[in-house]
């Protein structure tokens, strides 16, 4: 059901595209048909799956970076007062930079290659999931935490006891938030991919997109565009679908 | 009205009973159940003075009710005893055989804080895991046996009923073989029948320990309790306790103990209007 109202859409918003370009009879450097799309499809499917390869291991690096990055500064947030302290107005700064104003700078600290635009997509991602997993963290119900503190009572160990309750209470409770920012992440992923090739690559889908729009070929840029935003909603809808398999409880509403 | 507590300590074959009923739940090793003697200078919400000078002794072995109306700050009261709130200066806690409380003391909730991720079995060894300790799977197991929930044992908490939820959180409380065990509500969400079925069970559970538990129902409090004290007024007061005759569990209905009732009524400041 789901499949053929997402098949639906997809086809009508085609179908009124090709209405679109067909009465304006715009010229194929303005709007491309469906028709010359699909067939620059045809045409330069070598180089399209090699760019989107490059832009896919972008994504796929920076997703690895960012959430293992998000997950250890959210865990040692939360549990040092000080690191929160001092941290927290950096990651907040980092964020109030918008990622477009630093790309030239990274591309200049990390050069052309695939690098910097790594760096870009993971510090897009590493904040969602930096946010969504300490809040999660810092939720967790106090009854819980009661429940903790009475049964280690006995134990003198603190920062064991500690490294214990977030172990079986605090890090188990903060997955569905750490799945959400992580969710959040996947979205904006390729953003960060795809500005850094704006700003400065020899490959990528980005690139590909510059350099077909420098040369008029409106249709090779729609294709690229198309298998971006392919790539993106797959990408999307794979996380999901394994986030929700593997965090698949629901948390008692009145323990909040 | 007064009911003196002259009915003699449980008998061998009760003893026998209760140990036939739930083989594993009841041993508590070589170490005897202290009594407790609570003195808490005071505690306030802001201007409101919550409690002042209250002084409660715990028989024991045997399970002490407070029974009051809601907002009256019994589990306040009992938080405080556990150690979730800081005791005021002049405030003490003290065991009857001189040695520390904290680490001798479980606590259960009024909700079954039942961890939604892990299944029923790791919910009940989740103590032995936050200490530190080999998870004793096999006193789980046999606990689970004693509660009839050995076919739910992988499966999580949310596929179970309230009253087995409870269950299996009193099963987590009693698993570190605490001599003091203090319940704040357990039963209050299920509904009455399962309700009077727990009940039983948890008499037979809780033999042995010291208890207390706090509780809005005063039928509940004639079925499990061994001495009843009324909470009331702010300030808190305490009223003089009610021992009534035998040995819990009590079938509170019981034309003997409609005395009880009444009092336990009248304190809780019920008058003849009321009726």
């Amino acid at each position: 059901m789901r499949l053929i109202r997402i098949m639906t859409t997809f086809i009508g918003l085609i179908a009124l595209w090709a209405v679109i370009a067909k009465i304006n009879d715009l010229p194929k450097f303005i709007l491309p048909s469906p028709q010359d799309v699909l067939i620059s499809f045809s045409e330069r499917y070598d180089i399209l799956f090699q760019h989107s390869l490059t832009t896919a291991l972008e994504i796929g690096l920076g997703l690895f970076f960012g959430i293992i990055g998000g997950i250890i500064s959210a865990l040692l947030i939360s549990m040092y007062q000080p690191v929160r302290q001092w941290v927290m107005p950096l990651l907040i700064a980092s964020q109030a930079l918008p990622v477009f104003a630093i790309a030239p700078l990274l591309v200049l600290w990390f050069d052309y290659g695939i690098t910097s635009k790594v760096v870009m997509a993971t510090l897009i991602i590493y904040f969602p999931v930096t946010v969504g997993f300490s809040d999660g963290l810092n939720r967790t119900p106090t009854a819980w935490r009661d429940m903790a503190a009475v049964i280690q009572a006995g134990s003198t160990s603190r920062i064991s006891n500690q490294i214990r309750q977030y172990r079986y209470i605090r890090i188990p409770f903060a997955l569905p938030s750490l799945a959400s920012g992580i969710r959040v992440a996947t979205a904006v992923a390729p953003i960060g991919a795809v500005v850094g090739e704006w700003v400065g690559s020899s490959s990528g889908l980005g690139y590909l997109m510059l350099h077909a729009n420098g040369r008029m070929q409106t249709d090779l840029m729609f294709a690229a565009l198309l298998i971006l935003t392919l790539m993106a909603v797959s990408l999307y809808y794979l996380m999901d679908f394994c986030l929700r398999k593997a965090i698949n409880w629901q948390t008692d509403q009145n323990l909040m | 009205m007064v009911v003196d507590d002259t009915s003699p300590s449980s008998t061998e074959e009760d003893d026998l009973n209760i140990y036939r009923a739930f083989p594993n739940g009841t041993l508590l090793g070589e170490e005897k159940a202290p009594g407790l003697h609570i003195s808490l200078s005071q505690f306030a919400f802001g201007k409101r003075t919550l409690f002042s000078d209250f002084e409660l002794d715990l028989p024991a072995g045997k399970t002490t009710c407070i029974l009051g109306p809601s907002g009256v700050g019994k589990t306040t009261i009992l938080k405080t005893i556990a150690g979730f709130i800081p005791l005021a200066e002049g405030s003490a806690i003290n065991a009857t055989d001189g040695k520390p409380v904290q680490d001798r003391l479980a606590y259960m909730d009024q909700r079954d804080l039942l961890l939604p991720w892990a299944s029923v079995i790791e919910n009940i060894v989740i103590g032995d895991k936050l200490k530190g300790e080999k998870a004793a799977y096999e006193k789980a197991e046999s606990f689970l046996q004693d509660l009839d929930l050995q076919e739910y044992r992988y499966d999580r908490p949310d596929k179970l009923s309230g009253g087995m939820r409870q269950r299996i959180a009193l099963a987590r409380t009693l698993m570190g073989e605490h001599p003091i065990v203090l319940v704040d509500e357990p039963f209050s969400a299920l509904d009455a029948i399962t309700r009077y079925r727990l009940q039983q069970r948890f008499v037979s559970m809780m033999k042995n320990r010291t208890v207390l538990m706090i509780t809005h129902d005063p039928l509940e409090a004639l079925r499990v309790a061994h001495r009843i004290y009324i909470m009331r007024d702010r300030p808190v007061n305490l009223s003089d306790p009610i021992s009534p005759h035998n040995q819990p569990p009590r079938q509170a209905t019981e034309a003997q103990y409609q005395a009880a009732i009444d009092r336990i009524l009248y304190e809780l400041g019920l008058t003849e209007e009321d009726w």
